[in-house]
C-alpha cells in the first residue's frame, strides 16, 4: 500500500462521464489511488468496471468534447485534469508513458519500427537523428529483440506478436518515463511469450524505477508482478490493498467471485467453480446501492443498506496491517468467517 | 509414419477397459497452399502434420497448445469443415474422411461444434428462435410438440428465459449469446461437440458459468467433447484426457493427472510454469522461460520441432524425429529426453 507522503501519481475522487445518445455514461465514480515510484499497481476488474477509462484520464487520452472528467490527477505534484493540451502533451510520453492491449493497432503501420521510436524521441529531446537512432536501437536491443540494427529497418507486421508488443514497451520507454501504464499488456499473447513479456516488465521497473499501473482482468498476473491491488466493479473500487492482503484474505464478495470463478492448476479439478451470477450493470443505469448488490450471493441485507446506500470504502479493522480497504455493508467479522468457510477452498482461491 | 500408428495402438491399449471409441483420429493431416519463396514457388503452411488421437464415448479430451499449434485446424477437420489433406477420420467405425453430402448431414446430427465468436457465430438477422431451431429445419425432423416446444426446451437447457424466443442476437451479452450457441449446437441431439475455444471471449465470471454449465450437460447427456483452448487451467478443469500440441503436432497426450502433475515432454512442463497462479503470489523459484517465438509452421525445424526453443535439445534432436512413446511418467510424449519429475505434488 502506498502510504509515502509523495507518491508519483495521486488520483482522488476521479469521476469520468460520457455523454451518448442514451444517456449519461458513468464510467468512473469516485476513484481514489496512489502509485509511488517503483511499485507496480494492479487494477483488476472485468469489461466495463471502468478500468481502461481511468488509464485513459491519467494520460489525458480521452475526447475532451464528450468527456467530463471531475476530481484530482497528480502527477507528480500536478494536477492533469483541465490542464491545457499543450502542456499535458508535454507530459505525455516523457513524464508517462502507456502500452496498450493490442500492438498492432498501436503501431503504425506505413513507419518502420525504428522510424517511429526515433520520432518518439525526438518530440522530447533536441537531438538529431543520428543520435535518436542510437538510442533507439539500444533500446530495441534492451527489450530482448535480437538483431536490433536490422529490426530498427522493419515494419510493424514483420515482427511477431510477442515481438511487436517488445517494440511497444521500447516505445514507451524510451523517454524514461516516471510513470508507465500498461493496458492489458499481454492479454493477446500466448502464455510462454506473456511469462517472457512480465519478466520484462519487472526487470525494467527495476532498472528504471519507475511507478507501473498495470491493467488486467486476470488475477494470476496481478499476483505475480503487483505490489498493490485495485479491484474495480461498475465504476467504483470495491477493494483496495496490497496483493499480498487482497490475494491472501479477499474481502469484497466481488472478489471472491472473481478468484472463484477461474479454474486453477491447482487442487480438485472435478470442483465446481462458484460463478458470479448475473452479468455486470449497464453504466447508464447503474442498480442504486451497492453496484455490485444484484449479483451478490451475500447481499442478504437487502431491504437493508444493500441495494439503498452506496458503501464506503473503509479500512478493515480486525485483521492484517493497515491499508486493506473495501467497499462493502457486510459485517467485517461475517466476511472473514464467510471467506474461510466456502470460498477459500474453490477454483484459485484455494 | 508407422511409428504414429503404433502410438495409436498403445493409446488403445492403455484404454481397451473402456469400449470401442467413438471417433478415431490417424496421422490427420492439413497442409495450406501459400505462395511464396523464390520465383513463387508453392509452399505450404503445414498447420497440422501427423495428429492421430480417439475419444470415447461420454469423455471429453481437451486440446491445448499456443496460437498456430493446429488445435483449431484439428477441430475444424473433425465436423468436417475443413478437407483433411491425408489421414483419416472414423466415426462409430465408419471413415468419414471424405465423406459427401449425404452421409456428411447424417454425421453432422452427430457431430457438433461451438467457436468461440459469440458475436459472429450468430446471424444478427435471424431470432433466438430461429438460430437454435435451424438444425431441426435443415434435417427435416419434427420434434414431437412442434419445433417451437424443442426450441423453448433447449434454451431452457442452457439456461437462458425460453420467453425469449423472439429476441435478435444483439439483445444479448457475451455470456448469453455462448449460450445460444450451445442450444444451437445440441438441437440434433449429438454425440460429440467439439468446442473450439468456447469460454476465452469471455469475462471470467461469465467463464465460470459457461464452463459449469457444459459440464452438466455431459453428466446429464453423456456427451463427448473435443474440447480445444488455449488457457491450462480451463482445460484441466474440463477434460479427462488432454493433448498437448506444438506445430502441427501432438508432443504429449495422456490422462489430465499425468499430464499436469508429471508432464514427460519439456514443452508441456515449459507451458505450465508459464501459466501464471493467483496461488503462487509472486514466486518465481523453478520457473522455466522459454525463448523466443513459435518457429513458422511453413518450414519447420528439422528432428523434433520443439528443439529450438528446447533447453534439453542435443545433436540426435536435430536429426531425428522423436516419436510418441510411452514414458516413465505413464503419458505418451514425443522426446528424446523426457523428463521424470513429478511437478506438482497433490
Amino acid at each position: 500500500m502506498s502510504t509515502a507522503n509523495n507518491p508519483y501519481l495521486q488520483v482522488s475522487n476521479l469521476r469520468v462521464k460520457f455523454e451518448t445518445h442514451d444517456g449519461t455514461v458513468k464510467a468512473v465514480d469516485g476513484v481514489t489511488f496512489s502509485v509511488e515510484k517503483g511499485k507496480t499497481l494492479g487494477i483488476v476488474g472485468e469489461s466495463g468496471s471502468g478500468k481502461s477509462v481511468t488509464s485513459l484520464a491519467i494520460m489525458g487520452l480521452h475526447n475532451p468534447k464528450s468527456t467530463l472528467l471531475q476530481g484530482e490527477i497528480l502527477v507528480d505534484g500536478r494536477n492533469v485534469v483541465g490542464m491545457p493540451d499543450d502542456k499535458l502533451r508535454l507530459l505525455r510520453g516523457r513524464d508517462m508513458a502507456m502500452i496498450f492491449q493490442d500492438p498492432l493497432t498501436a503501431l503504425h503501420p506505413f513507419y518502420t519500427i525504428g522510424r517511429q521510436l526515433v520520432e518518439a524521441y525526438r518530440v522530447h529531446h533536441k537531438v538529431t537523428k543520428a543520435v535518436a537512432k542510437k538510442r533507439a536501437i539500444e533500446m530495441l536491443d534492451r527489450v530482448g529483440i535480437p538483431q536490433p540494427q536490422r529490426r530498427f529497418g522493419q515494419y510493424p507486421h514483420e515482427f511477431s506478436g510477442g515481438m511487436r508488443q517488445r517494440a511497444m514497451i521500447a516505445m514507451s520507454l524510451i523517454n524514461d518515463p516516471n510513470l508507465l501504464i500498461a493496458d492489458e499488456p499481454t492479454t493477446a499473447l500466448d502464455v510462454t511469450v506473456q511469462a517472457q513479456i512480465l519478466d520484462l516488465l519487472n526487470d525494467l521497473q527495476r532498472e528504471f524505477h519507475s511507478a507501473v499501473i498495470l491493467i488486467t482482468h486476470d488475477l494470476g498476473v496481478v499476483s505475480q508482478v503487483a505490489d498493490d491491488v485495485l479491484v474495480m466493479y461498475g465504476g467504483r473500487v470495491a477493494e483496495y490493498g496490497t496483493a499480498q492482503q487482497v490475494m491472501k484474505l479477499p474481502q469484497h464478495p466481488y472478489t471472491w467471485g472473481l478468484l472463484a470463478s477461474m479454474p486453477s492448476l491447482r487442487g480438485d479439478p472435478e470442483a465446481d467453480l462458484l460463478p458470479i451470477k448475473g452479468n455486470p450493470p449497464s453504466l447508464l443505469n447503474v442498480p442504486p446501492g451497492c453496484v455490485f448488490h444484484p449479483r451478490c450471493r451475500y447481499a442478504m441485507l437487502k431491504g437493508g443498506p444493500c441495494d439503498r446506500e452506496v458503501p464506503e470504502l473503509l479500512q478493515l479493522r480486525t485483521v492484517d496491517e493497515p491499508g486493506h480497504t473495501v467497499a462493502c455493508h457486510l459485517p467485517e467479522r461475517q466476511r472473514i468467517e464467510t471467506y474461510q468457510e466456502e470460498i477459500s477452498s474453490v477454483g484459485v482461491a484455494q | 509414419m508407422t511409428e504414429t500408428v503404433d502410438a495409436v495402438q498403445l493409446d488403445t491399449g492403455w484404454k481397451a477397459a473402456q469400449g470401442e471409441p467413438l471417433l478415431k483420429v490417424e496421422n490427420l493431416i492439413k497442409h495450406f497452399p501459400v505462395r511464396g519463396g523464390m520465383f513463387g514457388s508453392k509452399q505450404h503452411v503445414r498447420a497440422v502434420d501427423g495428429v492421430s488421437f480417439e475419444v470415447r464415448p461420454g469423455e471429453t479430451l481437451g486440446l491445448v497448445g499456443e496460437s498456430g499449434c493446429g488445435k483449431s485446424t484439428t477441430g475444424r477437420m473433425l465436423v468436417r469443415l475443413l478437407e483433411p489433406t491425408s489421414g483419416k477420420i472414423t466415426f462409430e467405425g465408419q471413415d468419414i474422411t471424405h465423406a459427401r453430402r449425404g452421409q456428411l448431414q447424417r454425421l453432422r446430427s452427430d457431430m457438433q461444434i461451438i467457436f468461440q465468436d459469440p458475436y459472429s457465430s450468430l446471424n444478427p438477422r435471424h431470432t433466438v428462435g430461429t438460430i437454435v431451431g435451424m438444425p431441426l429445419k435443415v434435417n427435416n425432423i419434427n420434434p414431437p410438440g412442434g419445433v417451437k416446444k424443442r426450441v423453448q426446451e433447449l434454451l431452457e437447457l442452457v439456461g437462458l428465459n425460453p420467453e425469449h424466443y423472439n429476441r435478435f442476437p444483439h439483445e444479448f451479452s457475451g455470456g448469453q449469446r455462448q449460450r445460444i450457441g450451445i442450444a444451437r449446437s445440441l438441437a440434433l441431439r449429438p454425440k460429440i461437440i467439439v468446442a473450439d475455444e468456447p469460454v476465452s471471449a469471455l469475462d471470467v465470471s461469465i467463464q465460470a458459468q459457461v464452463i459449469n454449465l457444459l459440464r452438466d450437460l455431459q453428466r446429464d447427456l453423456n456427451l463427448a467433447f473435443v474440447f480445444i483452448a488455449h488457457d491450462l487451467a480451463v482445460v484441466r478443469h474440463f477434460s479427462q484426457r488432454v493433448a498437448v500440441m506444438y506445430l502441427g503436432k501432438i508432443v504429449e497426450i495422456g490422462p489430465r493427472e499425468q499430464i499436469y502433475n508429471r508432464p514427460a515432454h519439456p514443452y508441456t512442463k515449459a507451458l505450465l510454469s508459464a501459466v501464471p497462479d493467483a496461488t503462487r503470489l509472486g514466486e518465481s523459484v523453478g520457473r522455466i522461460r522459454l525463448q523466443g517465438d513459435v518457429p513458422t509452421p511453413i518450414n519447420p525445424p528439422s528432428g523434433c520441432r520443439f528443439r529450438t526453443r528446447c533447453w534439453k535439445a542435443q545433436d540426435i534432436c536435430a536429426t531425428q524425429e522423436p516419436a510418441l512413446s510411452v514414458k516413465e511418467t505413464g503419458s505418451l510424449a514425443a522426446c528424446h529426453f523426457p523428463e521424470n519429475a513429478v511437478l506438482i505434488e497433490n
